[in-house]
């Protein structure tokens, strides 16, 4: 889980100036399926290390980057490549449907 | 065991059960006092809430109830017969606008307008609450509810269609259209055809076979919402039956 990352709405640009996908979970602290949807987004970055950033916005510490994503449901996790979402999938979801869309972009 | 209240279950309102063997004549609320002390007896623990969501975790199944998370080796569904009937809009629009949860988007509508559509008798104070936090609530449903705070503006409607192309732009409650930003739409239960995405249907039923096991690993269905007959007695035994096989598979998966 070492590379799992808690972004700030500094370090999440940073990722996203950098080349490559970034796989980032927003969610909060007081949302059930949220806390439901963690330990997939943990495996996605053990599984992805190396290859994909994977990290995690709390929208209550950044509610910037909620609102700039048009974020209106948690959990909402979005694909980005080199800085462009390239998907985004809203609500409680099984791991394959995550390792489909990271599949799809890494091909 | 995760409910709504007992109360609120069809068979607490049958004046008098003739065709549940052994107990002639009982109301359903005395049966289903008997039937909850039992199961209490039992050692089974109830928690009262919505199932909000469900994830297959591989050997086990989580359910969010509200804000908490639960976790059992398999996933029976005794939903009953909850008609619900999609609102136009309503699945295009999920995750769009349109929420079935007050605790987990309410947040994100503060400042915002947002439409209420109440069809569950919770649905006023998820509305009341939604208003504390800041977002300026108009609640929709056929009548008043008299639980709902008189501040919060109520729109009688019963033909409802929610507008929007990327996003939600308004409601239309038989035909006027509400501007809004955000719709939640709080039903006694999520079906449970939007709560496990892949589960097999038979004429509007939950697909069984006869141990009462689903076309989903590790989940079962029993009574109402696996069809007729809708009777207590057949119920029960399906309950039963289910059980039987949920137990036998999860004992299988932990012996490999």
């Amino acid at each position: 889980m070492a590379n799992l990352i808690h972004f700030t709405q500094e370090t999440f640009d940073a990722a996203l100036a950098q080349k490559g996908l970034v796989l980032v979970d927003f969610w909060a602290t007081w949302c059930g399926p949220c806390r439901m949807l963690a330990p997939v987004i943990e495996e996605l970055a053990e599984d992805y290390d190396g290859r994909v950033t994977v990290g995690k916005v709390d929208i209550d510490e950044e509610m910037g980057l909620a609102t700039r994503y048009g974020i209106m449901s948690i959990p909402t996790v979005m694909l980005f490549e080199n800085g462009e979402e390239v998907g985004k999938l809203v609500g409680v979801r099984p791991k394959d449907s995550f390792t489909e869309l990271i599949d799809a972009a890494l091909a | 065991m995760v409910s709504n209240p007992p109360s609120s279950s069809p068979l607490a309102k049958a004046e008098r059960i003739d065709n549940y063997p052994g107990l002639p004549g009982v109301t359903g609320a005395e049966l289903l006092d008997r039937l909850q002390n039992h199961a209490e007896a039992m050692g089974t623990e109830f928690l009262t809430g919505k199932v909000l969501s469900a994830l297959d975790m591989g050997k086990s199944w989580c359910l969010t109830v509200g804000q908490n998370v639960v976790e059992g080796r398999a996933l029976i569904v005794t939903s009953g017969v909850t008609p619900v009937q999609h609102i136009p809009g309503e699945e295009r629009l999920l995750g769009r606008g349109v929420s079935y949860c007050a605790i987990c988007d309410g947040m994100l509508y503060r400042r915002r307008s947002v439409v209420v559509i109440g069809r569950s008798p919770d649905a006023p104070q998820e509305a009341a609450w939604l208003s504390s936090i800041g977002c300026q609530v108009t609640y929709v449903a056929a009548s008043r509810p008299e639980s709902l705070p008189e501040h919060i503006p109520f729109v009688r409607a019963g033909r409802l269609e929610i507008e929007g192309t990327e996003r939600v732009e308004a409601v239309l409650a038989d035909g006027a259209r509400l501007p809004c930003e955000g719709v939640f739409l709080l039903r006694s239960a999520v079906a449970p055809g939007d709560l496990l995405p892949g589960l097999a249907f038979t004429d509007g039923y939950i697909a069984v076979d006869r141990s009462g096991r689903t076309n989903l690993p590790r989940v079962y269905a029993a009574g109402d919402c696996t069809g007729r007959p809708f009777q207590i007695a057949k119920a029960v035994g399906e309950g039963q039956v289910a059980a039987l096989a949920a137990a036998e598979d999860a004992e299988a998966l932990r012996s490999l």
